[in-house]
């Protein structure tokens, strides 16, 4: 590792806590809910795609086409029973809510799983990488989920600024009682949002298994990983989480670059920093789209 | 301009405004004799049921300070864990560096208030969810700096000198009226800070933050005042923590399952009540104690009753003794109707 290909690796290992932090974002600004659960459902999403799979050696990327489905009907079912039932009451019942259910989650994963780490096999793109030069190495697969964070965001934007459907979700962000007296049926919107969010949950947790081997108790990181991306990047704007994101995970690998033992902390500190002289995030919006 | 008069309300000579109840005036006596039963204690009953004992105290400490803190103020921390680590690695430096580890304990708690100051600005700039999120990180902070200390044991701990020469029994029975010390301290420092001005403003914040600062209530201040003291809760129940287990491991007290204990006792027991913390302490524990063999499981039945409590039965527990009127520690007043 040099110092160019721990910027390059960095900016690469920003789009998956871009990925991450998407959902985190969404689920706040749109239901109003902080998911203490984000990291633990991402973890569960991998481990869905270890069950789903007929074997260990088949190719991950086919669970591609059943774990976000599922997560997008799971995220709205849990919207339109349990997460809008503590929502109604109080938005501190939510947070005690989903930590128990992160706890629940992990605990129900050691028991199912074991304590062992596992992963995700998607054959040779896992190590196969291109070489810029002698020293940077860009691997395809890392590539690949910069590119998938992108297009998710992306995606979500457009979604949001240009459907019918985005346009509902964004006026109940806004003001979800003015929403729900011009006719926009709140419960199905913040359902759908759920879904969507959950999805994405779903894509950046198998994400992360392709990446690095996990473990029932590899959700906390993730979660104070995808968190950290959205205050750097700014509340409630999808562009700056991806900035986050790779702030983050700049300062993660230029850490470790310094000293192997310090990667996670440095990104922690610069989160830290931000919060300190910027606490509004790099690029604060206003309200989603 | 001139100052109008404020018109007196009519005296309505039937109704009174009281905080304490029968109940409560009462439930003095009976927990003074609890507690000196419970000094008494390490003479008559064995070691085991002092340890235990010790065991539960450090929960009830948790769980009542965190109660105060969420319960009152509003703050969802799930990084209380950062001061409980804080308490025990004080401890651990202060008796590598010639103190007695009992001496230690209160130093060690009230550093615990010290470093909040810091943190609660950077936290305090977060509100709600993030509020809660930005506790955690500020607590895996110290976890990974704490653990690039070498003299403090690394990544593994280390053990917690000074307690070698103290003969067994009495080591259990010091431990023992130490943490029966700082938990009756929590419980009276809570009861006396929400008497105070400081949980009148509370209540008021907690009941609507935004007229509660239009009619003048410091609310920051308030907060920062409950979220040192919580500090100092957690960072005793850390200290005591050092000391009963001998050693300091990293893992363990900067552990986030502490969080989970804390919240899972508030909800079972009553969310914003004094009495709730208590009677969820001693469910919680006794489950713990039951379902231990079953591993993981009793954190799955536990965390599931929690939330179904959280969503369903708001007021936990000691909401259903409250329906009776039973209430044993009032930091409210009620209106009582003299003329029936």
């Amino acid at each position: 590792m040099n110092w160019a290909n721990a910027i390059v690796q960095g900016l690469l290992l920003g789009g998956l806590f871009a990925l991450f932090a998407c959902g985190l974002s969404l689920l706040f600004g749109v239901i109003g809910v902080i998911n203490l659960a984000h990291g633990d459902l991402a973890i569960l999403g991998a481990y869905v795609a270890i069950a789903i799979l007929p074997s260990t050696h088949t190719n991950a990327l086919w669970a591609l086409l059943f774990v976000p489905p599922i997560f997008a009907a799971f995220g709205y079912v849990s919207q339109r029973t349990l997460l809008q039932r503590s929502l109604d009451n109080g938005p501190l019942t939510t947070l005690l809510v989903t930590f128990g259910l992160s706890v629940v989650l992990q605990n129900a994963l050691l028991e199912g799983f074991s304590a062992d780490s596992h992963s995700l096999s998607i054959g040779k793109l896992a190590t196969d990488a291109f070489r810029v030069n002698s020293t940077i190495a860009i691997s395809y697969l890392r590539l690949g989920i910069l590119v998938v964070a992108i297009t998710v965001l992306a995606g979500v934007q457009l979604f949001l600024a240009r459907t019918s459907t985005g346009r509902q979700i964004r006026a109940v962000a806004d003001d979800g009682e003015a929403a729900a007296i011009s006719g926009v049926n709140t419960r199905h919107i913040t359902g759908i949002a759920a879904g969507i969010a959950f999805l994405t949950v779903a894509l950046a947790g198998m994400a992360f298994g392709t990446y690095a081997q996990f473990a029932p108790t590899s959700g906390s990181n993730l979660l104070l990983f995808a968190f950290e991306a959205v205050i750097i990047g700014g509340l409630g704007s999808l562009w700056g989480t991806l900035a986050g994101g790779c702030v983050l995970g700049l300062a993660q690998t230029i850490g470790a670059q310094i000293d192997p033992s310090i990667g996670t902390l440095s990104g922690h500190l610069v989160f830290l920093a931000v919060l300190a002289v910027r606490p509004s995030g790099l690029l604060p919006a206003k309200a989603f789209g | 301009m001139t100052q109008t008069p404020v018109a007196t309300p009519p005296a309505s000579p039937h109704v009174r405004v009281r905080r304490s109840t029968r109940a409560s005036r009462w439930s003095l006596v009976p927990a003074l004799v609890v507690l000196a039963i419970l000094g008494y204690l390490p003479y008559i009953a064995g070691q085991g049921t002092t340890s235990l004992l010790v065991d539960f105290f450090i929960l009830l400490t948790l769980g009542v300070t965190w109660n105060m803190l969420a319960g009152y103020a509003g703050l969802v921390s799930v990084g209380q864990q950062a001061y409980i680590g804080v308490g025990a690695y004080g401890v651990l430096w202060l008796a590598q560096h010639g103190f007695e580890p009992f001496v230690a304990l209160p130093i060690a708690a009230v550093f615990c208030a010290v470093i909040a100051v810091p943190i609660s600005w950077l936290v305090f700039r977060l509100r709600g969810g993030y509020f809660a999120i930005g506790t955690w990180a500020v607590a895996e902070v110290l976890s990974l700096l704490t653990i690039r200390d070498s003299s403090l044991g690394g990544g593994t701990g280390t053990n917690v000198p000074g307690l070698n020469g103290f003969d067994p029994t009495v080591l259990g029975a010091y431990t023992y009226w130490a943490a029966l010390a700082v938990v009756v301290s929590a419980l009276a420092g809570c009861y006396l800070l929400l008497r105070s001005r400081v949980g009148l403003a509370l209540t008021a914040v907690r009941d609507d933050e935004v007229a509660a600062r239009n009619v003048g209530v410091r609310v920051p201040r308030a907060k920062r005042a409950v979220y040192l003291a919580a500090a100092v809760g957690a960072g005793g129940a850390g200290a005591l923590l050092a000391i009963s287990q001998l050693n300091v491991e990293p893992q363990n007290v900067y552990g986030v399952q502490w969080s989970a204990y804390m919240i899972f006792v508030v909800l079972i027991g009553g969310i914003g009540t004094l009495e709730g913390p208590i009677l969820g302490t001693i469910v919680f524990f006794v489950l713990q104690r039951t379902l231990a063999s079953y591993g993981g499981w009793y954190l799955i039945i536990v965390g599931t009753v929690a939330v179904v409590m959280a969503v369903w039965m708001r007021k936990g527990m000691w909401g259903l003794a409250e329906r009776f009127g039973l209430r044993l520690f009032p930091v409210g007043y009620r209106v009582t109707d003299e003329s029936r």
